[in-house]
């Protein structure tokens, strides 16, 4: 009895913790701009919780424990640094607050301000993503460098100095002004993205850092459309997340084998994920301010429509794509297109559009190389085509990707 | 800056060399070395035979020791290596990752030391 007892505090404690964190982090750090003192303080609540509530059981608001917790142990914190002039209103405060809060189960949800500024165009771009996902998800360092392949302890120390910038580098806490939200919306945006880290992957190419953090990224744009329920662009990249999401276990055969998009059986992908994402796009598109993500939504949803209507209208994903290269010209877009344009169009036209790609660019981006491979191959250019493949190959990562184009080589 | 890849394989990767030209493994790792040499970072590589040819040799207070096979006592052993020419260690990470040898076994990046090089040791 008592084991089932604790198994279930333990399970309570990961809920709120998963749930939480983000909340508890972003208020205790809203105002300090100290997200490793906010962290700490909140993993020794953490602890404290795994102690206390066993035998005290769970308490009523356990969100609200957690923050009084986690607030005492800041005080401790930063009195421990004796960093008097910098602390002194801080500690001011937080003593303010603490009677409101032990008072209110209410506190504000300061999550956005801190996404803000976790993609503040002051920090590096490549810690954007990190950087959420330790302080939004609380995420640790090892998993987090394991996603974007990068040494954990390298990871740490970037985590580290990304925060003292944070911290002293006056980098505001707040939600941009009108003039600027679209571009610092969009870094948020672009980040979140990066942990879902689909890349694009009709034909076998692989762009996929971060791929295991792909749950992570669809809580992150979950939270972003409640807070931001306005923003078009927040629905159009959950609208893309929910889509590819909902194609996940049709990407994989017997024995793991990799199935590219185009030879999915569409009964294989999760309707009620396709549903939601069709709600979230059409909404966005009542919002009338088209986007980078809400066309590449668009693109998937035309993807989808096959599993109704059995064919795939490669022309209006050729009319979405133009659209994308003009507002985002990426490698990845630009082979995404060459492929459509040759469903669309016949090969040779495809193989035009990647003839346009600077060749210096692709020397080591394997989607080109893929469909580059696919297209001569269409052309039966037997012999260039297998060149092709040997760079697709090679530059693959993904050993079942990797399997895949030698099949397809022969 | 120069990196090594320290490519390490498992006993059954070791026995898998055996097979022939056509095999789809040997495949891929031609095409991995093709796209390091056309992307312009491959300096050299080499592969080992299979550590159970391997010798090794010690001097104790003098005396000579040698023993059967390789030096470590491990169940994945250094197969071959890799010399690459790259701007940082995120991107030999990366090159890493795509090694055919590190969904199987292991691959170890580790950076040249500059001193070896300005006193000759190497190449």
């Amino acid at each position: 009895m008592n084991g089932i007892n604790q198994e279930d505090t333990r399970r309570t404690i990961e809920r709120v913790a998963r749930e939480s964190y983000g909340r508890l982090v972003a208020y205790l750090s809203v105002h300090t701009h100290d997200l490793a003192s906010a962290e700490d303080a909140l993993s020794d609540a953490l602890v404290s919780a795994l102690n206390h509530w066993p035998q005290d059981g769970v308490p009523k608001n356990p969100e609200a424990w957690l923050l009084t917790a986690a607030r005492r142990s800041l005080i401790d914190v930063i009195r421990h640094q004796r960093v008097v002039q910098a602390s002194e209103p801080t500690l001011v405060l937080l003593k303010e607050n603490s009677t409101e809060a032990a008072l209110s189960t209410e506190f504000p949800d300061e999550r956005l301000k801190l996404l803000f500024a976790c993609a503040h165009p002051a920090i590096d771009p490549a810690m954007h993503t990190p950087l959420m996902l330790q302080t939004v998800l609380g995420l640790d360092a090892v998993r987090i460098a394991q996603a974007f392949l990068i040494a954990p302890k390298t990871m740490g120390q970037r985590l580290f100095r990304a925060k003292t910038k944070i911290r002293s580098g006056g980098i505001p806490f707040e939600i941009p002004q009108e003039r600027d939200l679209p571009e610092r919306l969009d870094a948020v945006l672009e980040a979140v993205y990066a942990a879902f880290g689909i890349g694009w992957d009709d034909m076998a190419g692989a762009d996929q850092r971060g791929r295991d953090l792909a749950e992570e990224a669809m809580w992150l744009a979950r939270v972003l459309s409640q807070l931001m329920p306005g923003e078009a662009e927040v629905r159009g990249l959950l609208a893309l997340m929910l889509h590819c999401e909902a194609r996940r276990s049709a990407r994989r055969g017997p024995n793991g084998r990799y199935i590219p998009l185009s030879e999915q059986d569409p009964k294989q992908w999760s309707l009620p994920l396709i549903e939601e994402a069709e709600r979230h796009l059409g909404e966005a598109f009542t919002q009338g301010r088209s986007g980078r993500f809400q066309l590449e939504a668009a693109i998937q949803s035309v993807h989808a429509e096959r599993a109704r209507s059995g064919r795939t209208d490669w022309a209006a994903i050729a009319l979405f794509y133009e659209g994308l290269i003009r507002i985002s010209p990426t490698l990845g877009t630009r082979a995404g297109y060459a492929a459509v344009v040759a469903e669309a169009n016949g090969p040779e036209a495809g193989l035009a559009v990647l003839e346009s790609i600077d060749p210096d660019a692709v020397s080591h981006y394997q989607p080109y190389w893929a469909v580059r491979a696919h297209l001569l191959q269409r052309l039966g250019k037997t012999r260039q085509a297998s060149d092709a493949y040997d760079r697709a190959i090679g530059l693959a990562e993904d050993p079942a990707v990797r399997r895949f184009l030698i099949e397809k080589r022969g | 800056m120069q990196f090594a890849l320290l490519i390490y394989h498992s006993p059954e990767e070791f026995a898998m060399r055996k097979n022939d030209y056509d095999d789809p493994h040997l495949g891929a790792w031609r095409a991995y070395y093709k796209a390091l040499v056309e992307a312009g970072v491959y300096v050299g590589a080499d592969a080992l035979e299979v550590p159970e040819t391997g010798t090794t040799v010690r001097l104790k207070e003098g005396k000579r020791r040698v023993q059967d096979g390789p030096y470590a006592d491990t169940k994945e052993q250094l197969a071959g290596f890799i010399i690459l020419e790259l701007p940082s260690v995120d991107a030999a990470l990366e090159w890493a990752a795509r090694c055919p040898g590190a969904s199987i076994g292991a691959v170890e990046v580790r950076p040249l030391a500059p001193e070896a090089k300005r006193r000759g040791f190497t190449g």
